[in-house]
C-alpha cells in the first residue's frame, strides 16, 4: 500500500459517496452540494495522476456549474416539493442506464487492456500544441456543439413566454 | 442519504489521516505546515491593517476622524474590535440547517486563504511556486461562492437568500471578465507562473502596455469580492448583509474575515499582473510589493468612499454588456499584437484610445442625462441672495 494508493482508495469513496448523496438524497440543494464533493474528489483524482491542469480546470468550471446548479434547484423547486423528489418512476431507466455504461466501461477495460504507462506530468505548452493544432478541429467542432446547444436553450425558453 | 453521509464522512476521515501520515513523514511537509500558519498570521496582520486604515480613510473623506480612541490615533481599534466579535454570543437561530449553516464560513474561508499558497512576495518568496499558478488561484476563488450560497440558503432567511442568489448571479458573472483579462497577460507573458509574469514585465509593466486590461480587472476584481459599489449582495440597506445577516460573533467575524483577505488579492493580483510585483529602484523587493499592494488598496478605499452602489440591473448589465465585450476585444487586440509582433507603444496606444473612447462615451451619455434634483453648494446659494 503506497500512499497514492490509499489517496487513490480514499478519493474514489468520495467520489463514489458524493454520487449516491446526488441520487438519493431528498433536499435538491443537498443533492446539489453532494456533487460539488463528487466533482471536487475527482479532480484529486486527477491531481493523483499529475495532470494539474485537469484538476484546476475541473474545480474552475464546476464549482461555478454546482452554483448555476443550486440557483436552478432553488428557483423551480419549493421546500414542499423536496419530500417527493424520490417519488417518481423513472428510477429503473436509471438504474439500466447506470448498469449500461458500467458495462461498457469495464467490457472496454476488459477488452482492450489499455498500456500502463508510467506516470508523468504533461506540460501546458505540450497540451495547447496538441488540443489547438492537432487535435483543432475536432476541438472546433465540439465548441460549435456546445454554442448551438446553448443557443436552442436560449430560443426554447424564449418560446415558452411567448415572444 | 445517510449512507452517503458516511461514505462521504470516511472518504474525508482517509484523506485527513493520509495528509496527517505526510505531514508526520517528512521534515518537508512539517515546514510546508510552518509556512501556512506563518501565512495565516501574515494575511491577519494585513486584514488588522486594512480594516485600521479603511476606518481611518473613509473618516478623513468624509470630513471626520475616523476611529481616535483605542491606542495612538485609534491604532489598536481593530485589535479591540476582533477580540468584541470573539467573546460576542454567537446565536444560532431555530430555523437553520446546522449542517450548511456551520460549514459554510469554512468553504467560504478556506480556498481564499489556500489561494496564497501560490502567490509570490519577492523573488523566491513563496510557499509553493506553482507552474500553474495563475489559474489555481483562479479556480479556487471559484469555490468561495458555494460557501455564500451555502449560507444564504442554510440560515433560512429571506433576506439571507435573496442576498445569496444575487451573490450567484453577480460573482458567476464577472468571474467571466477576470479569467479572460487573466488570460491577455498570460498571453502576454507566455506563463502562468506569477513569478514569470512578474519577471517578463522586464522594460515596462503592463499596466502600461494594456491600461485598459489593467481597468477592466479592476472593476471586475471589485465586482468579484463584493466591495462597496458593487456590494449589492451584501448591500445593507437592502437586503440587511445578506448571506451574512443570520451569523454572529466569531462566525460572522471569519466571513469578514474573508472579505478583507479577497480585497487585499485583488490588490495583489493587480500588482503582480499589471504593476511590475516586486520590481523597483533603491528598496528591497518586499519592500516595493506590499507598497504597491497598499497603493492599490487605498485606490480601492478612494472608490468606495467616492461612489454610490450600483442597482442589481446596472450591476448586471455593467458586466455583461460593457466588461465581457470588452474583455474579449482586449484579448483579440492583443492576440494580433503579439502574432505581429507589434512594439509594446502600439498596443499601448491602442489601449488607452480605446479607454479614452471609453471614458467620452460615458461622459457624454452623462451629461445628456437631466439630472432629477438639482444640488447647489451653500455657498452660492447665500451669494444669490
Amino acid at each position: 500500500m503506497t500512499p497514492s494508493l490509499i489517496a487513490l482508495a480514499f478519493l474514489a469513496a468520495l467520489a463514489l459517496g458524493g454520487g449516491l448523496g446526488v441520487v438519493i438524497s431528498r433536499n435538491v440543494v443537498y443533492a446539489a452540494l453532494f456533487l460539488l464533493v463528487s466533482l471536487g474528489a475527482v479532480a484529486g483524482l486527477y491531481l493523483l495522476l499529475l495532470t494539474e491542469f485537469l484538476a484546476l480546470v475541473q474545480v474552475l468550471i464546476y464549482g461555478g456549474a454546482v452554483v448555476i446548479v443550486i440557483v436552478f434547484a432553488l428557483m423551480l423547486t419549493r421546500l414542499q416539493d423536496f419530500a417527493k423528489t424520490r417519488d417518481h418512476h423513472q428510477w429503473p431507466l436509471g438504474l439500466a442506464a447506470a448498469l449500461a455504461v458500467l458495462g461498457l466501461l469495464a467490457a472496454t477495460f476488459v477488452v482492450f487492456q489499455p498500456a500502463v504507462h508510467p506516470l508523468q506530468s504533461t506540460g501546458i505548452q505540450e497540451l495547447g500544441n496538441e488540443l489547438f493544432v492537432r487535435w483543432a478541429l475536432p476541438f472546433e467542432i465540439a465548441s460549435l456543439v456546445l454554442l448551438v446547444a446553448l443557443i436552442g436553450a436560449l430560443i426554447i425558453s424564449r418560446a415558452d413566454r411567448g415572444e | 442519504m445517510a449512507a452517503a453521509l458516511v461514505i462521504s464522512a470516511l472518504g474525508l476521515l482517509g484523506l485527513v489521516a493520509f495528509i496527517t501520515a505526510l505531514v508526520a513523514g517528512g521534515l518537508a511537509a512539517l515546514a510546508a505546515v510552518g509556512g501556512l500558519l506563518a501565512m495565516f498570521v501574515f494575511l491577519a496582520a494585513v486584514v488588522l491593517s486594512l480594516v485600521w486604515l479603511e476606518r481611518k480613510y473613509l473618516g478623513r473623506l468624509q470630513m471626520r476622524m475616523g476611529p481616535m480612541r483605542v491606542g495612538p490615533f485609534g491604532l489598536l481599534q481593530p485589535v479591540a474590535d476582533a477580540a468584541k466579535l470573539v467573546l460576542k454570543e454567537d446565536v444560532t437561530p431555530a430555523w437553520v440547517d446546522r449542517w450548511l449553516f456551520w460549514t459554510a464560513p469554512l468553504l467560504l474561508f478556506l480556498p481564499s486563504y489556500l489561494l496564497w499558497v501560490a502567490v509570490p512576495f519577492g523573488p523566491g518568496l513563496v510557499l509553493r511556486d506553482l507552474d500553474l499558478g495563475l489559474l489555481y488561484i483562479v479556480a479556487l476563488s471559484v469555490v468561495g461562492i458555494v460557501g455564500i450560497l451555502m449560507a444564504g440558503w442554510g440560515s433560512a432567511n429571506k433576506y439571507g437568500m435573496l442576498g445569496s442568489l444575487r451573490s450567484a448571479a453577480q460573482l458567476v458573472s464577472y468571474e467571466v471578465p477576470v479569467i479572460i483579462v487573466a488570460l491577455t497577460v498570460a498571453m502576454m507573458a507566455g506563463s502562468l507562473n506569477l513569478s514569470q509574469i512578474v519577471e517578463a514585465q522586464r522594460p515596462v509593466p503592463y499596466a502600461v502596455v494594456q491600461p485598459l486590461a489593467l481597468f477592466l480587472f479592476l472593476l471586475a476584481g471589485l465586482a468579484e469580492v463584493g466591495r462597496t459599489p458593487f456590494d449589492i449582495y451584501h448591500a445593507e440597506s437592502e437586503v440587511m448583509g445578506g448571506p451574512y445577516v443570520e451569523y454572529s460573533g466569531a462566525h460572522w467575524a471569519v466571513f469578514y474575515l474573508a472579505e478583507y483577505v479577497n480585497t487585499f488579492l485583488v490588490a495583489v493580483m493587480v500588482t503582480l499582473l499589471f504593476l511590475g510585483g516586486w520590481k523597483g529602484p533603491g528598496l528591497p523587493p518586499v519592500l516595493w510589493f506590499l507598497l504597491k499592494a497598499y497603493l492599490v488598496v487605498g485606490f480601492i478605499f478612494w472608490f468606495r468612499g467616492t461612489f454610490p452602489r450600483l442597482r442589481i440591473d446596472q450591476l448586471m448589465a455593467l458586466g455583461w454588456k460593457a466588461l465581457v465585450p470588452l474583455s474579449f476585444v482586449n484579448l483579440v487586440l492583443t492576440s494580433i499584437y503579439l502574432f505581429y509582433g507589434w512594439p509594446w507603444w502600439g498596443m499601448s496606444l491602442i489601449s488607452l484610445a480605446i479607454l479614452a473612447a471609453l471614458g467620452y462615451g460615458i461622459h457624454r451619455q452623462a451629461a445628456a442625462r437631466k439630472p432629477a434634483i438639482t444640488l447647489v453648494p451653500a455657498v452660492e446659494v447665500r451669494s444669490a441672495r
